[in-house]
């Protein structure tokens, strides 16, 4: 294969990653064959598409394919913040990891620093939760569940360069 | 207007088949050529009702978008803002419904002050290349929702110890590696 051909594959490979990342943040066709339906799109094959869905979700770029649930919507979930002596966030932060309920973990700037999502099933459920990481952290966590959501969410507009 | 607060806030109560559903897809779709008849065969539901589900979930506004979920830090994204504002109460539906309708801004939520230690009710979220630009970014939604007068504060992430995906359902087993 000459160099000028192997150019050109990447280039079309790289073109089809960012059809890929960009254009179907929303709007995924709901028929059996999804997959089959962006190559169709992108005038690839099926298998390319999923050869290189699976690729980026390897590398960590996508997390996944498949549905944002509305907070609250089928689940209880809350916003929980905790203001954590420095020298013991990364212990704490380990502690919170722990729990299943936890899906995303911050430290951010702010005597607030350390910022974390529960989702449970029901709000019983996530009460709970929040009493056992109070205890196993030996710090009373602020909880913020969402009240109304102003946000229309069509997904992130890439900017490659 | 009905008051959509009250409602949002609110937890659904979904039937058992729908939470099947939930439980099968919130992982993501299997990579294959027919993720839907794979997840039908996982919690015992033929292909067709699991896609007709799916579709109950995002009219009835349960699921936001389906799609391709990337994440911003992967990306070259690595800064991100969360800023938070104290906004009257009277004005938060205005000002919010202005911001959230921006694309760089990915959540704009209202949530509860806890005074006297948090006085703030609105939270977006901001992300840049880096913190110039998600400052940039800030100035802009200042201007255009016309913020000038509102405290706000910034906070940036520092590092980030855990992000994955939400679980709502327990996990099923076939699915948990997927």
């Amino acid at each position: 294969m000459g160099r000028q051909r192997q150019k050109k594959d990447r280039d079309r490979q790289t073109r089809l990653e960012h059809h890929l990342l960009n254009d179907f943040q929303h709007g995924l066709s709901l028929s059996p064959t999804p997959f089959a339906d962006m190559a169709e799109v992108l005038g690839v094959s099926e298998n390319e598409v999923l050869t290189t869905l699976q690729q980026k979700k390897q590398e960590g770029v996508i997390s996944r394919v498949g549905a944002v649930f509305r907070p609250n919507g089928v689940g209880a979930s809350t916003l929980a913040a905790m203001a954590v002596d420095k020298n013991e966030i990364e212990r704490i932060a380990e502690i919170i990891n722990g729990f299943d309920a936890v899906n995303h973990n911050y430290e951010r700037e702010h005597e607030y620093n350390l910022w974390f999502v529960l989702t449970a099933e029901n709000e019983q459920a996530l009460a709970e939760v929040i009493k056992e990481i109070e205890q196993q952290c030996g710090y009373e966590v602020m909880s913020l569940p969402m009240l109304e959501d102003f946000h229309i969410d069509l997904g992130f507009d890439i900017k490659w360069t | 207007m009905p008051d959509k607060s009250s409602e949002q806030g609110k937890t659904t109560n979904l039937s058992e088949a729908d939470r099947k559903v939930v439980a099968g897809i919130q992982s993501g779709l299997p990579l294959v050529s027919r993720p839907y008849a794979e997840i039908g065969k996982a919690i015992g539901m033929p292909e067709s009702e699991v896609i007709e589900r799916v579709a109950g979930l995002l009219k009835r506004g349960l699921i936001k978008r389906m799609g391709v979920i990337v994440r911003h830090h992967e990306l070259g994204y690595r800064a991100n803002a969360m800023v938070v504002w104290n906004i009257p109460d009277e004005k938060v539906s205005e000002l919010g419904q202005c911001m959230g309708c921006f694309e760089f801004v990915t959540l704009c939520y209202r949530r509860p002050r806890r005074l006297p230690d948090w006085p703030y009710n609105l939270f977006t979220m901001i992300h840049g290349r880096n913190r110039e630009e998600v400052l940039d970014k800030l100035a802009f939604l200042v201007r255009r929702c016309h913020l000038q007068d509102i405290t706000h504060d910034i906070l940036f992430s520092r590092r980030r110890f855990k992000q994955r995906g939400a679980v709502y359902q327990p996990v099923l087993e076939k699915f948990s590696s997927v």
